[in-house]
């Protein structure tokens, strides 16, 4: 395996304590230059653990980290010079203005003061936030400040910029001016790490999906590749009114189901082709209570559901 | 709606790499840039901060106090220092400066980490800039000996026009006022710094109850240490006071007509207290900003 630019080798992190907590129980990634790279999964997967120890904020148990070929548990101040960190809450300086806030994240990495300034204009005006340069973080929106924090987060130039939960708390439209943010500093070559436990994000933004859980990689790959890899173009989630041991293999012999599996509320078939195939599932389920029916195409909440039994809101 | 500003790939990199200490200048200056432009905007409450507690302790135990008959019978220190031929305001002077010091260490540090470990984890950013995470510790400790410095330095025209008698000050040795002062500034903001990592957030304000009033009243800042004498196992109990040197030191810089510790030992065990508190501290920082 190549080293990427972000390179986790066997981490592991336990809490110690009363009950010791294992956070993340070993695990090996590489993401490659100039990719959106997401760690999906529930909360409590070990998510934020695994990208706090990519930027220098937890320390793992074992294991090695390197960002950018520094590594970064044993020189972290290096390594912050590489990375970019937006963090799930809002960290912004109460005390300082937009403008001010980016101004001395830029001095922080060694910024003259004029190039401070100058580096801020431009991000302010990349932004869209040349209007709000004035103002405090407490008269901005979450949308707003997290624009702010991403702007403060590349202002000196790093090569991996790192979100945690980038969407948690904003609403759909800022989610979206968000996102397009993010896309546009990928096409300006940045590599991007983020998790998510929102599986359209994932879906959406990424080039490549690492889907976790119990602090493990379960499965990685692109996000078209992990919805094919559910063996199936169309879902019909049919809600019964009573679990059935015989509807199943009926449904299973329908041409075009590649499989037919139990859900909490009734079956789930799958299907390669959806030709013609509504009716006879509909006349097949009809002498069973079927109440509902609905229709969708595989996403990466399928995928986790069917390697793990859980939902990823659970 | 303007265009975005689009940053060609080849100047996507980290910021030209120069030598770790020309990085860490760099970082910790921005720090410190930081925290003057903070303090500058915010300089009306900093300046109320200083100034109230000596102004009212002066305008109380120098001149109410005294415009009232019998006052040194009220106040057994003002006989005290009128036996040793020097009035309270004598006396007072550099225990208000030693408290001034303390009491900034506490307002600078501790009070602005308590509320960024509780709540506004606004010191995140500072503590991602390229720089070893003890150093923006360090940074946090200098920069409010700066504030002890200011604080203690107006104590000086307050004691000066406020008193109803004046004040007898006098500098034999300015070398050694200055080390007590920064010395005493620095430990101030490392006790700032045990503290403000040391107590849960939630429980900051307990603070003032449990740390803060016991270390100023049992701070020899009303009195001297000698004075002590009659009550033995308080004047040796008061030793591991780190605001005991404080005060004491600044009584042998300022007003040595008043009984004080031996100037060696002072700044002995303000030094050892300043690195004590600086290791304390700085460990319970990183331990709070990395997991």
């Amino acid at each position: 395996m190549e080293d990427g630019i972000v390179s986790l080798r066997g981490v592991r992190k336990v809490y110690e304590g009363k009950q010791a907590v294992t956070a993340v129980a070993g695990i090996d990634l590489d993401v490659r230059e100039g990719e959106i790279y997401g760690l999906l999964g529930p909360n409590g997967a070990g998510k934020t653990t695994t990208i706090s120890m990519c930027t220098t904020r937890v320390l793992p148990t074992a294991g090695t980290v390197h960002i950018a070929g520094i590594d970064a548990v044993r020189n972290p101040a290096d390594a912050r010079r590489t990375m970019g960190v937006v963090p799930q809450y809002n960290t912004l300086e109460r005390a300082c203005t937009v403008a001010e806030n980016i101004q001395f994240h830029c001095l922080y990495f060694g910024f003259s003061k004029a190039d401070a300034k100058a580096r801020t204009a431009q991000l302010l005006e990349q932004f869209h936030l040349t209007e709000r340069a004035g103002a405090y973080p407490a008269q901005l929106s979450g949308g707003l400040a997290q624009r702010v924090q991403i702007a403060r987060a590349i202002a000196h130039k790093p090569r991996v910029l790192f979100l945690d939960e980038p969407s948690a708390g904003l609403d759909p439209q800022s989610r979206i001016a968000m996102w397009e943010a993010v896309q546009r500093l990928h096409t300006e070559g940045i590599t991007v790490v983020l998790t998510t436990h929102y599986m359209e994000e994932a879906d959406e933004l990424c080039d490549r999906v690492a889907i976790v859980d119990g602090g493990k990689i379960l499965v990685e790959d692109t996000p078209a590749a992990l919805k094919n890899s559910v063996g199936a173009k169309t879902l019909y989630e049919l809600d019964l009114r009573e679990p059935s041991d015989t509807l199943g293999p009926i449904l299973a012999a329908l041409p075009h189901v590649s499989g037919v599996e139990q859900t909490p509320r009734g079956l789930r078939v799958m299907a390669e082709h959806a030709d013609g195939l509504l009716p006879q599932v509909v006349s097949a389920a009809s002498g069973y209570g079927l109440r509902d029916l609905s229709i969708t195409e595989p996403t990466l909440e399928t995928v986790f559901i069917r390697l793990t039994g859980r939902d990823l809101r659970e | 709606m303007s265009t975005a500003v689009a940053t060609p790939r080849a100047t996507l990199a980290a910021t030209p790499a120069v030598s770790p200490s020309t990085q860490y200048l760099r970082a910790f200056t921005g720090l410190f840039v930081r925290d003057l432009h903070v303090l500058r905007r915010e300089l009306g409450p900093f300046m109320i901060r200083i100034v109230m507690n000596p102004l009212l302790f002066l305008f109380v135990f120098t001149y109410i106090m005294p415009h009232m008959s019998n006052s040194a019978a009220m106040n057994p220190t003002a006989s005290m220092a009128s036996a040793t031929g020097v009035n309270f305001s004598t006396v007072l002077l550099p225990g208000l400066m030693a408290v001034a010091i303390m009491f900034s260490g506490i307002a600078a540090v501790a009070l602005p980490l308590a509320v960024d470990f509780g709540s506004t984890r606004e010191i995140d950013d500072r503590v991602m800039c390229p720089l070893p995470t003890s150093f923006v510790a360090f940074e946090k400790i200098i920069f409010s000996a700066i504030q002890s410095i200011i604080a203690a330095a107006i104590v000086f025209p307050l004691a000066y026009y406020i008193p109803s008698t004046p004040v007898y000050a006098h500098v034999t040795s300015w070398p050694f006022l200055i080390a007590v002062v920064v010395l005493a500034s620095l430990t101030a903001g490392a006790l700032g710094l045990t503290i403000g990592t040391a107590v849960k957030p939630a429980q900051i304000g307990l603070i003032f109850g449990v740390v803060v009033m016991p270390i100023t009243f049992l701070g020899c800042v009303y009195y001297p240490w000698r004075a002590l004498a009659a009550i033995h196992w308080l004047q040796l109990g008061v030793l591991i006071n780190p605001i005991v040197y404080m005060s004491e030191g600044l009584r042998a810089a300022l007003t040595p007509t008043l009984p004080h510790m031996h100037p060696a030992m002072i700044l002995l065990m303000l030094t050892v207290f300043l690195a004590l508190l600086t290791w304390i501290g700085t460990r319970g920082f990183i331990r709070r900003v990395i997991g």
